[in-house]
């Protein structure tokens, strides 16, 4: 969305509820700034994110999706994450097919104890769909404010 | 020309229905126009020798049609297979979709099947369509009789055919073939080339013609869901008609990532689409990156086989990764 | 329509130091469902959760939404405030304007905007929360270890002596396991059967334990608390309550040429035999491969000199059924098969050996009674060479061996060296290694004396080819520190065979719905924080299954599986959580999709009858969720093309909603 004339692009970032929103409030306990364009959802598991939910936030107006899981290997279910990066693998290399900008969407492992990296990621991530502009060939124009 | 005769076909049809292994028989039968084949039901020698058809239009997958006509009654039905069927077969069999026990599969060897699309291109005012000594023999109402080579008017999938190999039968009619090594990646490689811009709008152009007729989705054999979610209110993605271009797009994704790892590429996709949208190309791209980043995987290969999106290895390549690969994994 | 509260917290000046907390509240106000709206300067505060309850009974709140801090501080707290006030817990939503949006951004206007919009998502959920009820289930009291080494009797001991009922499953004639073979342990060199048998006897003699030895788990159904295990005890021709172990049948029976599998194959025991002298329990049991009776229905002398009247020819397996709170596998490992590893002549020489065998050949109870006499000519060994890392490690060779290290060989094979030193002086003993790893209390000091005070030579390189040549071994080996090729004319070549789980641990995963890794050690938990547990509830790993393990690691990882166990067993119910996932059954399609994912095996597949419009009945095969055994991942959902499986608390609707509110 255009803000004084300044592009502030909308972040969807779901994480997962046992590393990534955990590295996500140490990101806050150790008041590590990153954009407030980043809007947190939190999900139990990276493996709960549904393309379906991704899609719908493109479609109703977010510039970028970045999904954050436990590392590989730590999955608090053991496998959740094993199968999100199939699945994100597969639907991402499917949108860069469709010719969606493939900046837009992320997964990005961020464990309870990197809080560094949470912040350090938004921030990269932020720069990079804020370099790319608004949305258009995923947006829904009915959803247009 | 198919190396099968029509006269086989009846002729096994009507012993299965004579001897009582089963008691109707799924086949083709004519339609209005010579290559508008329509799948049917035969229960008698005499429909059989009435309306059985057997040519280069039988394209339709009966996979499908035996979800619902298994459950119909006890008895067995009987039906006749082309191998690209057969991986649909499995992989319907591998999701408990109807009872193997109900079903008595007829495996027929196939030397692909005519494009009506492109006849019709090269012909106007076709009245009839027939083979004559392997070529495509058209008579139309303007132009006489023209003929054209059988090979530019096979249907895009059996160009690329990817099997002659039955996965699945118990019985078959003449040779079986082997699986191929086929050109069907190459059409998406075609496209992973383009620049990003160029990928959007050759897709905008392509997909923007959805009229969302929901004919992909009804035939598709891995489309077997009792409900879709886009026609389920509580799903909260439901939609219809055509109201913005966001819904053809997520309507395709969607449906093309509910069939990642099962879509087996029979085809029937594109070949029902009214708009001839290349949708098969949706189901490919995930076809092909499969192949490329977990290894080969053939769904319905074999019946129970675990798909690679319900699979993981702790080594798989990262999402980044993926997308960064884009073409290079052929 | 939900009726919401709305309770912003200032948390002093954390939140409202860069919040506006009163726009906050006054702009969620003005959200659907919203009747009332308030901010406070510490909502976790007892006067703050009273401001809760309050406005709970007042205006007949069906859910709340509490902007504050992460809710891994304080839902729970606030979950518990809403119960107080007779609403259902799980009506409760947080938005977390504290780690992700005060402290992470300073100005005011920004953070404000960030806080409504997080508020509007959190309001978005709760107007499609439902009440949720964490599901009970009762806790059978009673454990099943699967596997009677150290490894399951330390684990049977440790429950039964808190009071639990315990039941012992053994294939094996006899408890004991692999330790029982052994011969000293490392690195104290005491003798194993020395502190293994006590253990044995009071595994025998314990009230609360029961030994099925002889015995197999044939279908294990159920879940935590409530497992229903079909044991299966396999014909031993001997009736167990009668037999008092004299032996005199092993002393009589005519079939002698059987191989005896205690000692590897090395020595032969009869068709009827004890394993070994301390076998629990001390009963006979008759080889049916082998018993001349049993094959061709002529013999009987067992049964005429058992004065017990124990020998039964007409025994059939027999199965119990018995039901069970916890399951603990312990089903330990076997040295990997030589056949692959040709180039060390395992099988053209029967001087070259497992290390395992030398275990035997050194113990007092084996073949050669405990003298070291090579296995072909009885003839003692002057020149030993052993062979380090046969099958480990061996990333390179991943089809002949294991990428992983086996961890316990470095440690046997340098007591295996010392040992020789010490008793036979005269022997010249090699060790060819890759690394020597000695991670333990005690155990670089071990390998070390083998090294300083023993003289054992070690020698940094691989074996590249045994050739047996007259009565000697050729061994050619390369010395890398020296940088030259070795030739060594043995006597004896020791191989140290990597270990992998027994055969049975894979079938047993499939019944438990356990996961393994690929080379077929069961999976923890948590590598690190849950160790000995399986991600199946109410599944425990103990020893050797779970990775290669030494004899005091298993013992502590046996105690530690124990401990869960007791823990579990020691509740009367069983609360799930509530947040799990649920199958729509008019939606479900049967496909089987989602339970290829769900890494507890918590989805079973039924057929149902449904009635269909036109009257007529329909069966069809729809996913059932087990809620006691779904731990709330939600990987099943996405899985699932129809949307019929979704997540209670974390529903596709509420996600959808909450997205929604955020881009709006």
């Amino acid at each position: 969305m255009q803000v004084n004339g300044e592009f502030k692009p909308l972040i969807v970032a779901f994480c997962c509820n046992w590393c990534s929103y955990a590295g996500a409030d140490l990101a806050g306990n150790n008041r590590l700034n990153y954009p407030a364009e980043v809007k947190i959802i939190r999900v139990p598991c990276s493996c709960r994110v549904n393309p379906m939910f991704i899609l719908r936030a493109f479609q109703r107006g977010a510039d970028g999706v970045i999904l954050c899981g436990c590392h590989p290997g730590d999955c608090h279910y053991t496998s959740g994450n094993y199968y999100t990066r199939r699945r994100m693998a597969l639907l991402f290399s499917m949108l860069d097919y469709l010719g969606i900008e493939k900046e837009r969407t992320r997964v990005e492992w961020v464990s309870a104890a990197e809080g560094a990296k949470f912040a350090a990621t938004m921030n990269d991530f932020v720069e990079k769909v804020t370099a790319l502009g608004e949305n258009k060939r995923l947006e829904d124009l009915r959803c247009k404010k | 020309m198919q190396e099968i005769k029509r006269e086989d076909l009846i002729a096994k049809a009507a012993q299965l229905l004579a001897d009582g292994t089963v008691d109707r028989v799924i086949g083709w039968k004519k339609g209005e126009f010579d290559y508008d084949v329509t799948p049917a039901v035969f229960t008698s020698k005499e429909e059989l020798e009435n309306e059985f058809v057997w040519n280069d239009f039988c394209g339709a997958n009966f996979s499908k049609y035996l979800r619902k006509e298994a459950e119909k009654t006890e008895s067995k039905a009987a039906v006749f297979l082309k191998p690209c069927d057969t991986y649909s077969f499995n992989q319907l069999l591998t999701e408990h979709k109807f009872d193997r026990e109900k079903v008595y599969a007829v495996g027929v060897p196939c030397n692909g099947m005519l494009d009506d699309s492109k006849i019709k291109a090269a012909a106007n005012g076709i009245s009839s369509v027939s083979e004559e000594n392997g070529k495509v023999a058209v008579e139309t109402l303007y132009d006489g009789k023209i003929t054209l080579e059988r090979n530019e008017m096979l249907a895009e999938r059996c160009v690329n055919c990817k099997s002659k190999k039955h996965v699945a039968y118990d019985e078959l009619l003449g040779e079986d073939g082997e699986v191929l090594d086929s050109a069907r990646f190459d059409e998406v490689a075609k496209i992973e080339a383009m620049s990003a811009d160029e990928r959007f709008a050759f897709w905008q152009n392509e997909l923007s013609r959805c009229i969302r007729c929901n004919a992909c989705r009804n035939i598709c054999p891995a489309c077997t869901c009792e409900k879709c979610v886009f026609d389920n209110p509580d799903s909260g993605v439901e939609n219809k008609a055509i109201a913005d271009s966001f819904e053809e797009k997520m309507f395709h994704i969607i449906r093309a990532f509910h069939v990642v790892g099962r879509c087996t590429d029979c085809g029937e996709c594109s070949r029902v689409c009214p708009q001839n949208i290349p949708l098969h190309l949706l189901n490919r791209k995930f076809i092909k990156d499969i192949n490329g980043f977990y290894g080969d995987y053939q769904a319905g290969a074999e019946a129970g086989s675990r798909a690679p999106i319900v699979d993981f290895t702790k080594e798989d390549l990262e999402p980044g990764e993926a997308v960064e690969r884009g073409g290079e994994n052929a | 329509m939900q009726r919401i509260g709305v309770f912003v917290c200032h948390c002093g000046t954390n939140i409202a130091g860069t919040i506006d907390v009163k726009a906050v509240a006054e702009a969620l106000k003005n959200e659907p469902g919203v009747v009332f709206s308030t901010d406070y300067q510490y909502m976790c505060s007892q006067a703050g959760q009273d401001i809760i309850k309050n406005a709970i009974a007042e205006h007949k709140l069906t859910g709340i939404v509490v902007c504050s801090c992460s809710p891994r501080m304080h839902e729970n707290t606030f979950r518990k405030t809403a119960a107080a006030a007779g609403l259902n817990s799980y009506m409760v939503e947080i938005a977390n304007i504290r780690e992700q949006c005060s402290w992470v951004h300073k100005e005011m206007p920004v953070g404000t905007e960030k806080a409504i919009i997080l508020g509007k998502a959190a309001v978005a959920k709760v107007n499609l929360n439902a009440p949720l009820t964490p599901g009970e289930s009762p806790v059978t009291k009673r454990a099943l270890v699967i596997g009677g080494g150290i490894a399951g009797i330390q684990t049977a001991l440790d429950i039964a002596d808190a009071g639990f009922p315990v039941d012992i499953v053994e294939t094996k004639p006899t408890i004991g396991g692999k330790m029982a073979q052994l011969d000293k342990t490392f690195p104290t060199l005491d003798c194993a059967a020395c502190i293994l048998t006590p253990k044995m006897v009071e595994v025998a003699q314990h009230e609360n334990i029961r030994i099925f030895s002889y015995s197999e788990v044939s279908e294990i159904k159920g879940f935590v608390g409530n497992f229903d295990v079909t044991i299966k005890r396999r014909a031993r021709y001997v009736k167990e309550d009668l037999c008092t172990g004299c032996g005199a049948c092993t002393e009589k029976c005519p079939q002698k040429k059987v191989p005896n599998e205690f000692n590897l194959g090395m020595d032969n025991r009869r068709a009827i035999y004890i394993p070994f002298a301390q076998a629990v329990p001390k009963v006979a049991t008759i080889d049916a491969d082998y018993c001349t009776m049993l094959k061709t229905g002529k013999c009987g002398v067992c049964s005429k000199v058992c004065t017990a009247g124990a020998i039964d020819y007409q025994a059939k397996d027999e199965f119990v059924e018995e039901k069970y709170g916890a399951i603990v596998a312990a089903t330990g490992f076997n040295p990997i098969s030589m056949d692959k590893f040709d180039e060390y002549a395992y099988s053209q020489s029967k001087d070259v050996i497992t290390s395992l065998e030398f275990e035997r050949l050194t113990n007092a109870a084996g073949p050669t009674a405990g003298k070291l006499l090579r296995p072909s000519d009885g003839e003692h060994p002057h020149t030993i060479v052993f062979v380090q890392c046969v099958g480990s490690r061996c990333a390179a060779c991943a089809e002949k061996g294991k990428e992983y290290c086996s961890k316990i060989c470095c440690m046997y094979t340098a007591k295996h060296a010392m040992l020789t030193r010490d008793k036979y002086p005269d022997t010249d003993v090699y060790v060819f290694y890759i690394d020597v790893r000695t991670p333990g209390k005690a155990f670089d000091e071990f390998y070390r004396r083998a090294v300083e005070e023993y003289g054992v030579h070690y020698i940094k390189g691989m074996v590249g080819k045994v050739s047996p040549e007259g009565n000697k071994l050729k061994v050619q080996a390369s010395d890398l520190i020296a940088g030259k090729q070795l030739h060594i004319d043995a006597d004896l070549v020791v191989l140290a065979a990597a270990i992998e789980p027994d055969k049975s641990a894979r079938p047993l995963a499939t019944m438990l719905t356990a996961s393994m890794d690929t080379n077929d050690f069961f999976t923890e938990a948590h590598p690190k924080l849950r160790p000995v547990e399986s991600p199946t509830a109410g599944v425990f790993l103990s020893g050797t299954c779970q990775g290669p393990k030494d004899i005091p690691e298993t013992v502590s990882q046996a105690g530690a599986a124990a401990s869960k166990v007791i823990g579990l067993l020691a509740k009367d119910k069983l609360t799930g959580n509530p947040c799990v996932a649920h199958s729509d059954e008019n939606m479900c399609n049967g496909c089987s999709t989602c339970g290829n994912v769900c890494p507890y095996g918590a989805i079973t597949y039924e057929d149902k009858e449904f009635r269909m419009p036109d009257r007529t009945t329909k069966m069809r095969r729809i996913a059932v969720v087990n809620e006691a055994v779904c731990q709330g991942c939600g990987c099943c959902t996405v899985a699932c093309m129809s949307g019929a499986m979704d997540l209670k608390g974390f529903m596709n609707k509420q996600i959808m909603a909450e997205v929604d509110a955020i881009c709006k």
